[in-house]
C-alpha cells in the first residue's frame, strides 16, 4: 500500500487490491477473507472501525441448520427462508446463506464469540417462521457486539489490513465499465482522498435511516445503494423495507436498543396487548396458514396486527401496543433478563409491575445491490455483501437471517474479491476521480435550508407516506415531496468541507437519501399489489402475475425500473 | 420543560468560545437527543459524535458533561444549564468532536 500526497490540491492517495466499504459484519467479514486469500486490503468506514452499522446493534439471534439443539439440514433453513420470502428470493442467494450459514457460525465459534450453551451443545432457540429451533445467540443481549468484538479482534491480528476509520466514502471510481476504487471525504480534516483498488466491495448495510423511528445507526441511510446506482450497478426489490413489529415506544427508554423485546418474548411469552388489554395476534394470526397461533405471527404480520389496531382506537397512549411481562414470576423475568432488569430499572421500568409501550419501526431492508452468485455487480469489481445485498430474503426476511447473511456473504464477497485482484494490475486512473473531487470542492454559498432539518423532513415523509402501509396517492405524494427536497439541496455542496463539518455531511447524506428514497417509493408505487414488507391499502391481495423482481437503475441521474422473474436454482458452491 | 445547553465551541487551534443553546424537552429525553434537536432548529454547524443513537453501543458519544466523561445518550437532559465541553485528553476537531480512534486505525 503507498500514500502519496499531491500537493497543491493536498489529495491523499492511496492503494490497496481490495477495498472495503464499511466495518459492520458484512465488511469485517470480507476483509478477513479478502486478506486470507493473500489480498491487501483497506476497510474503510465513516464511523469509528467496529462501533457503526448494524452488527454492533444486533441483539438477537444468529439462524444456521447447526443441528445442535436438534437435528436439521440447511434444506430446512431454506425452505423456510424461501417461504418467508414469499416467492421473490433469489434462490442463488437464499442457498447460500443457508448452506454457508453452518459453517461461518462454527468458525465465529472457534474464535470464541461465545455462543450460548446448554448440556455441551450450542442453544438454539424457536424464531417465528422458522420450523425447528435454529437461531443460536450470545445471552443477555449481547450477539452483535459479540460477532462485532469477535471479527474485529481478528482483524487486528490480519495481515495486511489497513483499518481506517472517519473516512466517508462519497462515490466508487469506474473506467472502462470497471470499479478501480473510490473518492472519499476524510472527516476529521475535510480532505479529499482517493483510493486505488482492484476490487472494491460495498458492505454499508440498509436504509432503516431513512426513517423517523429506526432501528439503524446514524450512517445506515442507504449510502451503498446509492454508490452502487452511480456507479452504473443495478438495485432490486427496493420496496421491501421491514418493520419491526415492536419496537420499543414508551417510557423513554435510554441506553438500550429500541428492538431489546424480542428475545425476552421468545423466552417468557410476553403478551402483546391493546388499550383493552385484550391479546390481539389471534384475530390476524388466522390470515396466515403459517401460523400455529402461538406467537409466531412473522414481523408483515405483527406490523400489521399493531398498526391495524391502533387506527381502530385500540392503541396504547404513545400510539402502539402494550407488551406485558406482569404474568411471569419475578424470579424467572430476573433469570431471563439478567443485568437487563436493572437497566431496565434505571430507567424507571419494573417489568413485574409496569407494561411497556411498543411500535414498528424500520428495521431492515430486504432489497439492495443487486449481485450475482459471486457478490458481484453488473459492474466488473464492484461488490456488496451483508444487508447492502438484495434478494436473499424476498418479500419478508426470517429473524435471524441478517447476521448469519452478513457473515456468509461477507466471506463470500471477501473471498471473490480478493481472487479477482490477486495479480491483476490496478485499473486506476485519475480522471476516474475526478467528478467526486470536483464535486467536494465546489463552493456555492448560498440560501439553503438546514440540512439536518431536511433530514428530518424526508424521514418523516417517508415514515407517512412510504411507512408499512401505502397507498397510490400517499406514494405520489412522497415523490412529489422528495424531489422539491432534491430541488432544495441543489446539485453541489452548500461550502467546501472543513473539519468534522456536519452541514456537509449532512448535504453528502441527503444527496444518496433522497436518490435511495426515490428508489423505494418508485417500486412501491408501480408494485400494485401486497407482498410480505410491502402492503398497500389500495392493492391488499398478492397477485399471482406479481411474482416477480423490480430492479432499479439510474441513468443521466433518472431512475428507471424494469420487472424480472425470480432467480431459481442454486449456485454451485 | 426548558433546558439550556452550554457548549465549549470551535475547532483546533481556535480559542474555544461558550454557547448557549435554549430548548425545550421532554422527560426522559438524553443530551444526544438534544444536541440533535439544536441542529434541526437551531445550528446545524453543531459537531458531535455518535453513531447508535441510543444503545450505548457505539460509545462514540463520550463527552464532558457537567465537568464528568459520559455518554450525551445516557445522561438524562435536566432543567436548568447543563455544560458539554470535547473529552480534555483528547486532540480536539470541532466543538465536541475529539480523535478518540486508536492510533492505527486513522488515515
Amino acid at each position: 500500500m503507498a500514500v502519496s500526497e499531491t500537493k497543491p490540491d493536498l489529495v491523499t492517495h492511496l492503494e490497496t487490491d481490495v477495498l472495503v466499504v464499511g466495518a459492520g459484519g458484512a465488511g469485517m467479514y470480507a476483509a478477513l477473507e479478502a486478506a486470507r486469500g493473500g489480498a491487501s486490503v483497506i476497510l474503510a468506514d465513516r464511523s469509528l472501525i467496529g462501533r457503526g452499522g448494524a452488527t454492533v446493534m444486533a441483539q438477537m439471534t444468529v439462524a444456521a441448520a447447526l443441528g445442535e439443539q436438534t437435528p436439521d439440514h440447511w434444506e430446512h433453513h431454506l425452505a423456510d427462508t424461501l417461504t418467508a420470502g414469499r416467492g421473490l428470493c433469489d434462490e442463488r442467494l437464499a442457498a447460500l446463506l443457508c448452506e454457508d450459514g453452518p459453517q461461518r457460525l462454527r468458525e465465529m465459534d472457534a474464535w470464541k464469540v461465545g455462543w450460548a450453551r446448554e448440556g455441551g451443545h450450542i442453544k438454539q432457540a424457536q424464531a417465528p417462521g422458522h420450523d425447528r429451533p435454529r437461531c443460536a445467540y450470545v445471552d443477555f443481549l449481547s450477539t452483535g457486539p459479540a460477532v462485532s468484538k469477535t471479527l474485529r479482534t481478528r482483524l487486528k491480528s490480519a495481515s495486511d489490513v489497513r483499518l481506517i476509520g472517519d473516512l466517508f466514502i462519497i462515490d466508487i471510481a469506474v473506467r472502462n465499465g470497471e470499479a478501480c476504487g473510490a473518492i472519499a471525504l476524510h472527516l476529521p480534516t475535510g480532505r479529499p482522498v482517493t483510493l486505488a483498488a482492484k476490487a472494491v466491495i460495498i458492505a454499508t448495510g440498509g436504509l432503516a435511516g431513512l426513517y423517523r423511528r429506526n432501528s439503524a445507526s446514524a450512517n445506515m441511510a442507504g449510502d451503498g445503494y446509492s454508490l452502487a446506482l452511480r456507479a452504473g450497478a443495478e438495485l432490486i426489490d427496493m420496496e421491501f423495507v421491514q418493520f419491526f413489529p415492536i419496537g420499543h415506544l414508551a417510557p423513554r427508554l435510554v441506553g438500550m436498543d429500541p428492538i431489546m423485546w424480542d428475545p425476552f418474548r421468545y423466552k417468557l411469552g410476553g403478551k402483546l396487548l391493546n388499550s383493552e388489554r385484550r391479546e390481539f395476534e389471534q384475530d390476524y394470526a388466522t390470515q396466515d396458514s403459517r401460523s400455529d397461533g402461538n406467537y409466531v405471527l412473522t414481523r408483515d404480520l405483527a406490523t400489521y396486527a399493531i398498526t391495524r389496531e391502533v387506527e381502530a382506537g385500540r392503541g396504547s397512549p404513545a400510539g402502539g401496543a402494550y407488551l406485558s411481562f406482569r404474568h411471569v414470576p419475578e424470579a424467572e423475568v430476573r433469570r431471563a433478563f439478567g443485568p437487563v432488569v436493572d437497566r431496565l430499572l434505571a430507567n424507571g421500568i419494573d417489568l413485574t409491575r409496569h407494561d411497556v409501550e411498543v411500535a414498528p419501526i424500520a428495521h431492515y431492508h430486504m432489497g439492495g445491490v443487486r449481485v450475482d452468485e459471486t457478490l458481484q455487480t453488473g459492474v466488473p469489481g464492484l461488490y456488496a455483501c451483508g444487508e447492502a445485498v438484495g434478494g436473499a430474503n424476498g418479500a419478508n426476511r426470517l429473524s435471524g437471517n441478517a447476521i448469519t447473511e452478513a457473515l456468509v456473504f461477507g466471506a463470500r464477497a471477501g473471498r471473490n474479491a480478493g481472487r479477482r485482484a490477486t495479480g491483476r494490475t490496478s485499473p486506476w486512473a485519475a480522471d476516474a476521480a475526478r467528478p467526486a473531487l470536483d464535486l467536494l470542492r465546489s463552493e456555492t454559498k448560498r440560501d439553503a435550508p438546514n440540512p439536518a432539518a431536511v433530514v428530518a423532513q424526508l424521514q418523516a415523509i417517508m415514515a407517512d407516506k412510504v411507512g408499512p402501509f401505502r397507498t397510490d396517492a400517499t406514494l405520489r405524494s412522497a415523490i412529489t415531496a422528495i424531489s422539491q427536497l432534491k430541488q432544495e439541496i441543489g446539485e453541489l455542496p452548500l461550502s467546501s468541507a472543513t473539519a468534522f463539518d456536519p452541514a456537509m455531511v449532512d448535504w453528502l447524506d441527503l444527496r444518496n437519501m433522497l436518490l435511495v428514497a426515490q428508489s423505494v417509493a418508485v417500486a412501491a408505487l408501480a408494485r400494485t399489489e401486497s407482498r410480505g414488507a410491502h402492503q398497500r391499502e389500495d392493492y391488499p391481495g398478492l397477485e399471482e402475475n406479481w411474482c416477480v423482481n423490480q430492479i432499479i437503475s439510474l441513468s443521466r441521474g433518472d431512475i428507471s425500473l424494469r420487472k424480472l422473474a425470480p432467480t431459481k436454482g442454486r449456485a454451485a458452491a | 420543560m426548558n433546558a439550556t445547553l452550554r457548549i465549549q465551541r470551535g475547532t483546533a487551534g481556535e480559542t474555544p468560545r461558550l454557547e448557549n443553546f435554549d430548548l425545550a424537552f421532554e422527560p426522559g429525553q438524553s443530551v444526544l437527543d438534544g444536541l440533535r434537536a439544536i441542529r434541526r432548529l437551531l445550528d446545524p454547524s453543531l459537531g458531535y459524535r455518535f453513531s447508535c443513537i441510543n444503545a450505548n453501543a457505539c460509545k462514540e458519544c463520550m463527552m464532558l458533561i457537567d465537568g464528568k466523561v459520559d455518554y450525551a445518550c445516557t445522561v438524562r437532559l435536566k432543567e436548568g444549564m447543563t455544560m458539554l465541553a470535547p473529552l480534555p485528553k483528547k486532540a480536539l476537531i470541532r466543538d465536541l468532536v475529539t480523535e478518540i480512534a486508536p492510533p492505527d486505525e486513522r488515515l
